[in-house]
């Protein structure tokens, strides 16, 4: 390489890649259920989701995406829970484009999407 | 796409725990479960928790586990990658918090809290042998700094008003030295890392060089450019294989993506790295024996001056700086002089990587601010003394350096400091001793080394040292004799002031600081051959206790030289005379009747 660009082109491509491996408090955490009931309703494309659109967005040395075990609330699953600084949110029964509106409208807008909440039961 | 990233120490202390077989073992348990698309396997250098490997982060949860087997790995990939169950039996467990405090992330722990790593930065974090994931943390952007926005002068401005000082023990302003030799005109100049690690028990360097070894290469670029070098050696001791291995992959990929050779950046400036290997020689990590044996020749010391910044390697001016040392410059360009000041004492900036050993918990590598406590480096990140032993004394620097007692523990560490107690900094080796740690036998053991690492170029250490250790010998076997000590005294400060080189002229200070702190123990094996922590084996006192002994007969008949005797049934005893101490009759008897004092 000759230039400072091809540098920064670098290491912009890798940033994502090891952004993962940020330590430290991230504010904001997706917590996906990934116990049995969960995997069995189809947690695992949920969590991909977003892990993808989370990378997408560039967030992904601020927001942690990660699995838990057991809810309890077995028959609501997927089940996220969502930790940010003002609280936490726990949305149910979502879906891979549900995962995809959670990330543009809550995490990255701020806005919980209430119909998605365990509280519209 | 990649949700999560499991991290395997590769450092040498986990390799030779079998990291790499559990790396095998995790990327096939993977595939079994189809999760390789989702999970990436990284390997990377040492995270400084050595006593509990093989260490595996999985992120982004920052999980922490420890002494992770082979057998763990299904179980690993089947609880925490799959369903997100974090095991918790193989977490690392804080041994200042009693209760299972639930899973520890890495930040959590005690350990890594009071760290603050600048020179580790990248190691345990990044793959050491993928260039582009140093870049990823900001690796080369310094180079690109200094060569398109900062003239050579400026360079060295940043480096003297950071206020780092050498990290290979001798604390010399780097600076100062950069500007020495950018002060010589020459038609050839050098760049020179001493890699050749030697101290017993140190480990910084390798772990750094394991670990990130681009950061060094980075900071020799930075330096030839700063002092007009166009040619680096990295002087790296053939004792260190993976080290090797690594540093001759990153200056492939380096040269490949031209961030060395010609005109990098297209700033016109050339450089080039070459290695060069150590063959066991301790003395080879003083500077111009370092040097000398580079140049082809067997490695001796020269007298200074002429130092090397004025005529050093093939009689150049040349520049010579520790791996340590190197690792934290491309952050002091990147970062200011000002941030770097920020951290530290008043005349020690910065951090000090040190390699904890010795009778402590937490055997391993840490990196602290200086200004950190002795008492906060042994019972805060340390872990303590294991057994509930009593700290008595930590050794820094090595065979050159003195033992802090415990009544100095709350010492801050820094250069100036650790040299007014008689001790020094040093390279970064502290071993930490107990109750059941002889000084004698510690000063012993040093000095044994330094005597068998010396080159023979000069008297004072040649002949001198041997009659010291003859002296320290005669001591620990219960041969001391009136006056043994002030001998000591007298022929270490004369060999301090004489001796042609660091070896030599440090080579006295174990012995002259344990009489400086433990001059009791020296007296009492002098005047009373007797041994306070019962290390020194001939002058163990071993006794049988009458109220124990059944009368057996047995360590009378297993007694070498018959220093046993008795009658059945009835108590046996050691002829002190003719006992030899070799241990057997202790071994033997089945009562536990036999004591040594």
């Amino acid at each position: 390489m000759k230039t400072l660009a091809e540098l920064a082109a670098i290491r912009e491509k890798m940033k994502d890649k090891v952004a993962l491996r940020e330590e430290g408090s991230a504010a904001t955490r997706i917590v996906v259920g990934m116990a049995t009931c969960g995997i069995a309703a189809g947690a695992r494309p949920v969590l991909n989701t977003f892990v993808e659109e989370v990378s997408k967005a560039g967030l992904l040395d601020k927001v942690m995406v990660t699995q838990t075990g057991c809810i309890g609330i077995c028959q609501y699953e997927p089940v996220v829970e969502v930790y940010t600084p003002s609280g936490k949110v726990t949305y149910v029964k979502v879906t891979p484009e549900k995962a995809k509106r959670i990330v543009e409208e809550h995490i990255k807008g701020g806005k919980v999407i209430t119909e998605y909440t365990i509280g519209n039961k | 796409m990649i949700r999560s990233h499991v991290l395997i120490c590769a450092g040498s202390g986990c390799t030779s725990s079998k990291s790499l077989y559990v790396k095998e073992a995790l990327e096939k348990e993977l595939v079994r479960h189809h999760l390789e698309d989702e999970i990436k396997v990284v390997q990377t250098g040492c995270f400084g928790l050595c006593a509990l490997g093989p260490i595996m982060i999985i992120y982004p949860e920052g999980t922490f586990y420890s002494m992770v087997t082979v057998e763990d790995v299904p179980e690993i990939v089947e609880e925490h990658l799959l369903k997100g169950r974090v095991v918790t039996r193989l977490t690392y467990k804080d041994p200042a918090k009693e209760e299972e405090s639930g899973p520890t992330s890495l930040s959590d722990t005690l350990f890594f809290k009071k760290q603050k790593r600048v020179a580790l930065r990248n190691c345990g974090v990044i793959n050491p042998e993928n260039i582009d994931e140093y870049i990823a943390m900001d690796g080369y952007t310094a180079l690109g700094k200094v060569l398109t926005e900062m003239t050579p002068e400026q360079v060295i401005q940043v480096i003297k008003d950071s206020g780092l000082r050498g990290r290979g023990g001798g604390g010399f302003p780097t600076g100062m030295k950069w500007q020495f030799a950018a002060n010589n005109q020459a038609d050839q100049k050098y760049v020179v890392c001493n890699a050749d690690e030697g101290d017993p028990g140190a480990f910084m360097d390798r772990s750094i060089l394991e670990g990130d070894p681009h950061s060094v290469l980075e900071a020799m670029a930075i330096a030839g450019y700063a002092i007009g070098a166009n040619e680096g050696y990295i002087y790296v001791r053939a004792e260190y294989p993976i080290a090797i291995q690594r540093l001759q992959i990153a200056i492939d990929q380096a040269r490949k993506y031209n961030l060395l050779g010609k005109n990098i950046f297209n700033s016109g400036f050339d450089f080039d790295i070459y290695l060069r290997f150590g063959a066991g020689a301790f003395v080879c990590g003083e500077e111009t024996a370092l040097l000398t044996s580079i140049e082809g020749h067997r490695g001796e010391p020269r007298p200074r001056p002429p130092f090397p910044a004025v005529k050093g390697l093939f009689g150049k001016p040349t520049i010579i700086n520790n791996v340590e040392t190197y690792a934290n410059i491309p952050e002091i360009i990147n970062k200011g002089a000002e941030w770097f000041q920020a951290m530290g004492t008043e005349k020690s900036k910065g951090t000090k990587v040190f390699a904890l050993g010795g009778k402590i918990r937490h055997t391993g590598l840490v990196e602290i601010p200086m200004g950190t406590t002795l008492r906060e480096i042994v019972y805060e990140i340390g872990g303590g003394i294991p057994g509930g032993k009593k700290f008595k004394a930590a050794q820094t620097g090595g065979p050159s350096g003195g033992c802090i007692p415990a009544s100095l523990i709350d010492t801050p560490v820094d250069y100036d400091t650790l040299t007014a107690i008689g001790s020094m900094m040093g390279s970064g080796g502290l071993i930490v001793m107990d109750e059941d740690n002889c000084m004698v036998d510690i000063a012993k053991f040093f000095l044994r080394f330094t005597v068998d690492e010396s080159c023979g170029k000069c008297v004072p250490c040649r002949i001198g040292t041997r009659r010291m250790l003859e002296i320290l010998d005669r001591i620990t076997e219960g041969k001391g004799e009136e006056g043994d000590i002030e001998k000591l005294e007298e022929m270490g400060y004369s060999i301090k002031a004489t001796a042609l080189c660091g070896l030599g002229q440090t080579a006295p200070n174990p012995v002259l600081s344990t009489i400086r702190y433990f001059r009791d123990e020296y007296e009492a094996h002098i005047k009373e051959k007797r041994c306070p922590a019962h290390v020194c084996k001939a002058l163990a006192q071993y006794s049988i206790n009458p109220e124990l002994c059944k009368g057996c007969s047995l360590c009378a008949k297993k007694c070498p030289v018959g220093a046993i005797s008795g009658e059945l049934k009835k108590t046996y005893v050691i002829d002190v005379s003719k006992c030899i101490k070799c241990g057997v009759c202790m071994e033997v008897c089945k009562f536990g009747a036999v004591e040594k004092k």
